[in-house]
């Protein structure tokens, strides 16, 4: 019973980090139909950041995680800027392989810069360890990264839904002609939305070097797994990848555990089903635009 | 003349045989016996023409974007290394098609997941596939001999007359002979009335519909064809290497094989052929510069390909070759790519 128990907080803290991790793939996938395979990238380049200063310049891990956000988040603005906006009306084939490109540029740039190893960030004493509350050992981490990125999720409903901002997103979404013809500068709000989903892919990647590890070959392993998320989850909300995010953490983390033979088997396998019954994900719109 | 002869006649013109086409052919027979060293890395590049041909006829004739090609890839490897393994089928050549047909099944089985929803469930599902086969290999690793691949494979003598030699001269022969043929059934195909018709589906499905074309059936049919070819490709790479391993499934194979295909151009055929020459000595080059990360380069390309223009490059690449034959035969702009990307 306990071991269950510690398995779905496993699994939610899981689910919560690749939520983090591929929110902004599904602002540019789901709502910009721009397929950004190189999303991971974002996601490493936050991780090594995050592991240089604290490795290596001696940051406190704390004061390293808000500038993984800034590093991730300034290399999307200026990639944005300078490469992406070309290819937004552009056909799927092009995006993929220029994003494609682009990992590739990316693994390969790290791998000479860091090395081909598996890094890892030290961590502060507090987060260090487990502790029992009724017989269910919880993780010190997992607990951070729950509180984190729960308050990030609740943020971000409230941004979308609440602020000028989050409106104007949305209507540059729905129609983008007509948001420019209301007076929203829908470059700029996609820029500013494309560099904060990035920021947020690097504080994700930041967090998980200790969970997911962290090595060059990080945006090629994890692609899927975003790629998931977001097509599984729909992109008419940012409910819909959180849900499916934690279905994929909790999945992922009991099938490790109860099938651990089985691998990856069993969530490729559901993706598929999912996709084939309903191709605009689980919590998606039901007509394609 | 009515209108169907009219197009009737159209479509043989285009179906002849040109005679840049026939020089291509002797280009590729004289290479072979120029470079009588380097027979390993030519099998190399015919292997991949033969998997880009293959891609071409889903992508740039039926305009399906897979991330998963490798998937037929692999299961080919893997067939004709446990047919060979296990001694089941010991002619090469009988193994070679048995192999083609196994990965032709799959294909079969899964265009049907394919041909539902639109370009970026397509994507997800053929990456997916590709993604659970390896998984499945690495699985039964009893029977795929797991993460150290697939051992103990050895090639009987081709039909029973050509042994495999270790400098690949066989090999290299044998490849050759495989991709020309399965060229010549690839371009019957795409001149047919049934080729046409995917060319239809492509430039727009609705329409395509609207005038009789049962669109679902003919992506299952060329699918399938497809994923026969690359089948056909990885058995190849399993006979001619004596290997079969989990990397005939991975990811970054379906996307260098994009990357092949795009160099040459989609939508004509040679394409595949052209980029696997290409892509193969840009590799080489990108070796020799810096050996550990030539991914960085490969990924640079493919990065200024997009930017530039797919079409636009080719324009530069052909602009050299027009220019000669403007000069000797007077025409203007002789060789053209007809690459008409849906939008």
């Amino acid at each position: 019973m306990t071991s269950i128990l510690t398995n779905l907080f496993d699994g939610v803290a899981y689910g919560m980090l690749l939520f983090v991790l591929a929110c902004g793939l599904a602002v540019t996938l789901g709502l910009m139909n721009f397929v950004n395979l190189a999303h991971g990238a974002f996601a490493m380049t936050g991780g090594y950041v995050c592991a240089v200063l604290v490795n290596q310049s001696g940051w406190p891990f704390f004061a390293a995680l808000p500038l993984a956000f800034v590093a991730s988040a300034l290399i999307g603005v200026v990639l944005e800027r300078a490469l992406y906006r070309h290819l937004y009306s552009r056909s799927h084939l092009d995006q993929v392989l220029f994003s494609v490109g682009l990992v590739f540029m990316s693994v390969a740039a790290v791998d000479y810069i860091m090395g081909s190893s598996r890094i890892f960030i030290k961590l502060p004493e507090v987060l260090q360890g487990q502790f029992d509350v009724f017989g269910v050992g919880i993780g010190r981490y997992r607990l951070m990264i729950i509180v984190i990125c729960g308050l990030l999720t609740a943020a971000l409903q409230l941004v979308l839904a609440k602020t000028r901002f989050g409106s104007r997103l949305r209507a540059a979404v729905d129609d983008p002609r007509v948001a420019s013809g209301l007076g929203i500068n829908v470059p700029q709000v996609f820029a500013f939305t494309f560099a904060f989903g990035c920021g947020l892919a690097g504080l994700g990647g930041a967090l998980s070097a200790e969970i997911l590890g962290l090595d060059p070959y990080f945006p090629l392993k994890f692609m899927i797994y975003f790629l998931i998320v977001v097509t599984v989850g729909g992109s008419s909300s940012i409910t819909g990848p959180f849900l499916a995010s934690l279905l994929l953490g909790i999945g992922d983390v009991a099938g490790k555990y109860y099938v651990p033979k089985m691998g990856p088997f069993v969530i490729y396998t559901i993706m598929i089903v999912i996709l084939l019954w309903r191709p605009n994900g689980l919590f998606g719109r039901t007509a394609t635009r | 003349m009515t209108a169907q002869t009219e197009v009737g006649h159209h479509a043989g013109q285009h179906g002849r045989w040109h005679w840049s086409e026939i020089a291509f052919w002797i280009v590729v027979g004289i290479c072979a016996f120029a470079f009588p060293s380097r027979y390993l890395i030519m099998t190399e590049i015919v292997r991949l023409a033969l998997f880009a041909l293959s891609l071409d006829l889903i992508l740039g004739y039926a305009g399906i974007v897979s991330l998963g090609h490798a998937a037929f890839f692999g299961v080919g490897a893997y067939a004709a290394g446990l047919l060979s393994v296990h001694g089941l089928i010991d002619e090469p050549v009988l193994a070679l098609v048995a192999a083609g047909l196994a990965a032709m099944v799959v294909g079969f089985v899964t265009s049907f997941l394919v041909i539902r929803g639109v370009d970026l469930t397509r994507l997800m599902v053929t990456l997916g596939i590709a993604l659970l086969l390896e998984a499945l290999a690495e699985r039964f690793s009893n029977i795929s001999g797991g993460t150290d691949g697939l051992q103990g494979i050895e090639m009987q003598p081709l039909l029973g007359l050509f042994a495999f030699d270790m400098f690949g001269k066989t090999g290299f022969y044998y490849s050759l002979a495989v991709l020309f043929l399965l060229f010549l059934l690839a371009r019957r195909i795409v001149h047919s009335p049934f080729g046409l018709s995917l060319r239809a589906i492509k430039n727009n499905p609705l329409r395509a519909a609207a005038i009789g074309i049962p669109v679902n059936r003919r992506l299952i049919a060329i699918y399938t064809v497809a994923a026969f070819f690359a089948g056909i490709a990885g058995a190849l790479f399993t006979q001619t290497t004596q290997l079969a391993s989990l990397d005939a499934f991975s990811f970054e194979r379906s996307a260098d094989l994009m990357l092949v295909l795009v160099i040459g151009g989609t939508g004509y055929l040679y394409g595949g052929l052209i980029g696997a020459v290409v892509f193969r000595m840009l590799q080489e080059l990108f070796q020799t510069i810096t050996p550990q990360y030539w991914l960085f380069w490969i990924g640079l390309v493919l990065v200024i390909i997009v930017l530039v223009g797919r079409q636009r490059i080719h324009g530069y690449a052909l602009w050299l070759p027009n220019l000669i034959l403007k000069q000797i035969a007077g025409r203007k702009a002789v060789v053209a790519l007809t690459d008409n990307e849906a939008p």
